[in-house]
């Protein structure tokens, strides 16, 4: 093509081909539209049928201008976008929380739109069933801190302080953060589905345009459920971690049984498992409020509820973790 | 011209004026004009993505125009005060594309919500309206079932007996034959021609199916994605022979209009 003055007219002999698909057709029209910019003229001569239909039906359908769909932005412009994004987003969990305080509000004023059907299911849901995952994970988490605390105090001779180690940590932390992140994981995940799903289906709308407050009928149960039953999970948690305590203690430290339970009595106060409460207590509206929110801002489509799903339990032990961090620095400079 | 307006408002059931949708910065329509009279039953048509049923939304309340009003006799259904929009909202019924009906519930229980948040009827007297409602759309029987325990068709026959549950002043149909196979679509046909003689009720249905909208349609709008706004409003029928848009008769005719023309030429 290099001497184009020379060649003005291109013409294709196609009478031989017997087996051809779609790349075929990109070659010829990328032949085409080649020789166009070089103002040369092409036919096609005996192409099979079929490949000749395609091609005149594929260049009668002009192409439409739909637009750029990805603009290319300059680094500023996609800061600025990124910031303006985190800013909606915070209205939009600061609306949220609004809405979900009016729907308690009209809890309190016995005027809210909710079953009580529904607000047992889930409780069942989120108390009952968590039950054997909760158990199995506080059972090891008290028996990976005695381990722990086992090989660092038998050094000192001091084997039996393991009893502390286990039941205070329990009390402030673990039992209330590990349920935490058990429920952001199961129920909080559970929530983004359920209510992702049901946007998906119309089914918010559909209770919207019945003047049914979805706030109300689905987020208020969820989250009434799910502040209730986080401290009685929070106690059993804290029995359980440290009766994995205490297994590692009669068995690998050989303390008598009665001296064990003594020390972790002698151990924690009521302060402790008090602040221990309290941190469950707030765990468990903001998984959730994590899980409702994700659920009820799901777009229309399945991998829209996927993206919900993982962005409540991101959120959820996200925001579990920051809380707790506030809680131990607030009660550590009051000296509780 | 004012009060003559005001008239015209007040005799039909929803007016529509100037209304524009849009997405953002996006507009999907503009300079919507119409009215629905009361009984009738209205066809909004067009190709895919034109916004039929985005107009839909913003009749039932789910999306606010970017401009202009929607008016429910002489109310001005985006300025008044959402808990009044409500119950407006009490008085329609909508069957949703995909039926909509809420899945962790029986099929009776979906029928029964409404009237259970909005009626004083006794539990028993509730059960019987349910039972009713279900047996009207052929679904006598199926109380128990939960939606996904019976067929894509027989959802939406259930949805729309949750639909007519409050006995609605205007029902509103999102693409009611949309999946379903030719006859089942005609047997909808039937149900919601009767139900409008029956109930009395407005109907408003958003669909491109060709058979449905000669059925059943009294009056109907084509929204145009092109032009981005109306540009037809009348019978189909009437349309049909008078309508001077090449793209409205190519729709209403399936494409055959426009082959026609370039086969005269």
């Amino acid at each position: 093509m290099k001497s184009q003055g020379d060649y003005h007219r291109i013409r294709i002999h196609a009478g031989n081909v017997t087996h051809w698909d779609s790349t075929l057709l990109v070659f010829l029209e990328r032949f085409r539209k080649f020789s166009r910019e070089k103002h040369v003229q092409v036919d096609f001569e005996g192409l099979p049928e079929g490949a000749d239909r395609l091609l005149k039906l594929a260049s009668a359908t002009s192409r439409k201008e739909t637009g750029d769909r990805e603009e290319e932005l300059s680094l500023l412009n996609r800061i600025g976008h990124e910031a303006l994004k985190w800013y909606r987003a915070a209205g939009e969990i600061i609306d949220f929380i609004g809405r979900a305080t009016l729907a308690f509000v009209n809890l309190f004023r016995g005027r809210a739109q909710m079953r009580r059907s529904d607000l047992l299911g889930v409780i069942q849901e989120c108390g009952v069933n968590a039950l054997p995952i909760v158990s199995l994970i506080s059972i090891l988490v008290g028996l990976i801190f005695a381990f722990v605390g086992a090989v660092q105090l038998r050094m000192f001779g001091a084997q039996i302080f393991v009893a502390d180690l286990v039941a205070l940590a329990m009390a402030r932390e673990m039992a209330a953060m590990m349920t935490g992140i058990i429920m952001a994981g199961r129920t909080g995940a559970a929530f983004a589905a359920q209510l992702g799903t049901m946007q998906v289906n119309e089914e918010i709308d559909a209770f919207r345009t019945f003047g049914i407050s979805p706030m109300e009928f689905l987020v208020l149960p969820r989250m009434l459920a799910l502040m209730l039953m986080m401290p009685f999970l929070y106690f059993y948690s804290l029995f359980l971690g440290i009766l994995g305590g205490a297994i590692v203690g009669t068995w690998m430290l050989d303390l008598p049984w009665v001296q064990y339970s003594h020390q972790t009595q002698m151990a924690i106060t009521l302060t402790d498992v008090s602040i221990g409460l309290v941190k469950s207590a707030i765990f468990g509206v903001l998984v959730a409020l994590s899980g409702c929110l994700r659920g009820m801002q799901c777009g229309r489509s399945a991998s829209a509820v996927g993206l919900a799903t993982t962005s409540a339990v991101v959120t959820g032990i996200v925001w579990i973790i920051v809380a707790d961090s506030i809680v131990t620095v607030i009660t550590s400079m009051l000296g509780i | 011209m004012e009060a003559a307006e005001l008239k015209g408002r007040q005799e039909s059931h929803i007016t529509v004026v100037d209304l524009e949708m849009a997405y953002g910065s996006f507009v999907i329509q503009r300079d919507l004009n119409f009215s629905i009279g009361r009984g009738e039953i209205f066809v909004i048509m067009g190709g895919s993505g034109c916004g039929k049923s985005t107009l839909l939304k913003h009749l039932i309340g789910l999306m606010e125009p970017s401009r202009g009003r929607v008016f429910y006799g002489d109310v001005s259904f985006w300025e008044i005060e959402s808990r009044d929009r409500d119950a407006i909202m009490r008085r329609s019924g909508i069957l949703y594309q995909s039926g909509a009906l809420w899945s962790s519930m029986t099929l009776e229980e979906n029928v029964a919500l409404p009237l259970m948040e909005y009626s004083d009827l006794r539990g028993s007297d509730i059960r019987d309206l349910v039972s009713l409602k279900l047996a009207l759309v052929g679904l006598g029987g199926f109380e128990q079932f939960y939606p996904s325990e019976v067929s894509g068709g027989m959802r939406k026959r259930a949805a729309l007996a949750r639909a007519i549950a409050l006995d609605p002043e205007i029902l509103f149909f999102d693409e009611p034959s949309a999946g379903l196979d030719p006859v089942s679509a005609r047997m909808l046909d039937d149900l919601i021609l009767e139900l409008r003689d029956s109930l009395g009720a407005t109907v408003v249905v958003v669909t491109h199916e060709l058979p449905s909208i000669f059925a059943i349609g009294d009056k109907a709008v084509f929204l145009d994605s092109d032009t981005k706004t109306m540009t037809a409003l009348g019978n189909p029928h009437h349309l049909l022979k008078e309508s001077s848009d090449r793209k409205v008769l190519k729709f209403l005719t399936r494409g055959e209009y426009d082959s026609k023309k370039t086969d005269g030429l």
